[in-house]
């Protein structure tokens, strides 16, 4: 019998749901680390049952913990991230220099194969892994000094790197993204990067096709076709299908092109789902309708799915991190929201329901299925 | 034997309820203090200080017997009556919101 488990990460801690294959009943245990904000929670695809969570605190700054059990017990890995060498200048938001800064890990990957590595995106951007199940960190300095690093601009959220993709065919290949830099690639299991960003365009950049400046919110990809990418941009969702050397836009009858969410059906690597937002000046849904959208054509043709979605007086956000899907043989469609509910849908999209619905503002949603 | 209180979010580090009891070797200052607090609870290393510059995070206050020591050397003594566990040494995050 199948299983399924929801990791949520919320600004005041983190919160494990689960479920049988129905969908239908939901146990929650959490909050686990009240108080902190938890940005991101992950599953090793190797052992399900080792977990790993970024800890943030204004305060007390980074901590990652560590599960072996599903999450019923945690405990404190390793919380030292360090730039190799000198790490040098950014650029500030007046243009200036800056030295580059960390300040927390947005986004946790665990290697497809092995339990104890783990990719962290971080904020200032950079790449970190452990190899030893998150006691230990180091950068991955090649991205930082592809050659562009010192153009590179934090968005209003800061200079994070929240995505990224490890390719299932190609071990030597990872897809990150970071805001406002863009997006980036390497074929040799992380030494050299280069950037990915031709046929993006940015109106709010001086050059809008520029190679670096655009704010990718998220890059999604379907397991079976990693050469297909497809990028809820600050503005426009793309598509690429030759591993980002080129994107073209698939925003099509969307509502609006806004959004931070982008997530591919588990089983058909054509149908693709955003939760279009009205702009970037009021981060909440158009006309108060909370809808996501469903393309079953890669995009361009998109379709709203709103039953059992608020259809008046909404106007939470969804964050980039924060849709996930299932693998169970009918797919199941999951995403948090600001205003602290968690959505599944247990049938593609058709129909929604909340699994809880008054956590702390989400800022992150996983789901594992378990055998 | 000195005692310790910690903000409510670091005493999930070290299952503990609001205070710890922390022996100094040596010479009781604010650094061995808290050198000695963080190697009988690796997790906290990074939380209160830098992990290198061992510089007090910006939002932290170290305070003592109705004291702000934030601003004192490192290496300056302790006050006694925190030396003989009579006072705690009180690790504070700084008061914000509204």
């Amino acid at each position: 019998m199948s299983e399924v488990r929801v990791l949520v990460g919320t600004k005041k801690g983190a919160f494990v749901l689960n479920s049988d294959a129905k969908r239908q009943k939901w146990d929650v245990s959490g909050p686990f680390f009240g108080g902190w904000e938890i940005y991101h929670l992950k599953g090793s695809p190797a052992d399900p049952n080792r977990l790993y969570a970024s800890q943030s605190s204004g305060w007390f700054g980074q901590q990652i913990q560590r599960s072996n059990d599903g999450g019923k017990t945690w405990a404190p890995a390793g919380n030292k991230f360090t730039y190799e060498g000198v790490p040098g200048t950014h650029q500030w938001y007046d243009g200036t220099p800056h030295p580059w800064e960390f300040k927390r890990v947005w986004h946790l990957e665990p290697s497809l194969t092995d339990p104890d590595t783990v990719y962290a995106g971080a904020e200032d951007a950079a790449l970190f892994r452990t190899s030893d199940g998150g006691q230990t960190w180091q950068e991955l300095p090649g991205l930082r000094e592809q050659g562009t690093g010192p153009k590179w601009t934090p968005g209003a959220g800061g200079m994070c790197l929240h995505t990224i993709l490890l390719d299932p065919k190609n071990p030597d290949r990872i897809f990150i993204a970071i805001s406002a830099a863009g997006a980036f690639r390497t074929d040799d299991g992380g030494k050299t990067w280069r950037t990915i960003t031709r046929g993006l365009k940015s109106e709010f950049l001086p050059d809008p096709t520029a190679e670096i400046g655009h704010c990718v919110h998220r890059i999604a990809m379907h397991p079976s076709r990693p050469n297909t990418l497809f990028m809820q941009k600050h503005w426009d969702v793309m598509r690429s299908d030759d591993a980002g050397e080129g994107w073209h836009e698939v925003s099509g009858n969307l509502p609006t092109d806004f959004g931070f969410v982008i997530d591919v059906h588990a089983h058909e690597p054509e149908t693709v789902y955003v939760v279009p937002i009205k702009s970037d000046s009021e981060h909440y849904p158009p006309d108060g309708k909370l809808r996501v959208y469903r393309s079953r054509s890669g995009g361009n043709h998109w379709e709203p799915l709103t039953e059992g979605l608020p259809q008046t007086n909404c106007y939470v956000n969804v964050l980039r991190d924060a849709m996930a899907v299932d693998s169970l043989d009918e797919c199941g469609i999951y995403f948090g929201t600001t205003g602290g509910q968690v959505y599944a849908s247990p049938d593609a999209g058709d129909h929604w329901s909340p699994i809880v619905r008054d956590l702390p503002a989400v800022l992150s949603v996983e789901v594992q299925s378990l055998q | 034997m000195i005692r310790v209180v910690l903000p409510y979010h670091l005493r999930v580090h070290v299952q503990s309820e609001r205070e710890v009891m922390i022996e100094v070797t040596g010479p009781a200052t604010q650094r061995s203090l808290l050198d000695a607090l963080e190697a009988r609870f690796p997790p906290l290393r990074g939380t209160i200080r830098d992990h290198d510059t061992k510089k007090r995070r910006p939002l932290l206050r170290f305070l003592a017997c109705g004291e702000d020591l934030s601003h004192q050397s490192p290496d300056a003594p302790l006050p006694e009556a925190v030396v003989k566990g009579a006072e705690p040494y009180v690790i504070l995050g700084a008061i914000a919101g509204g």
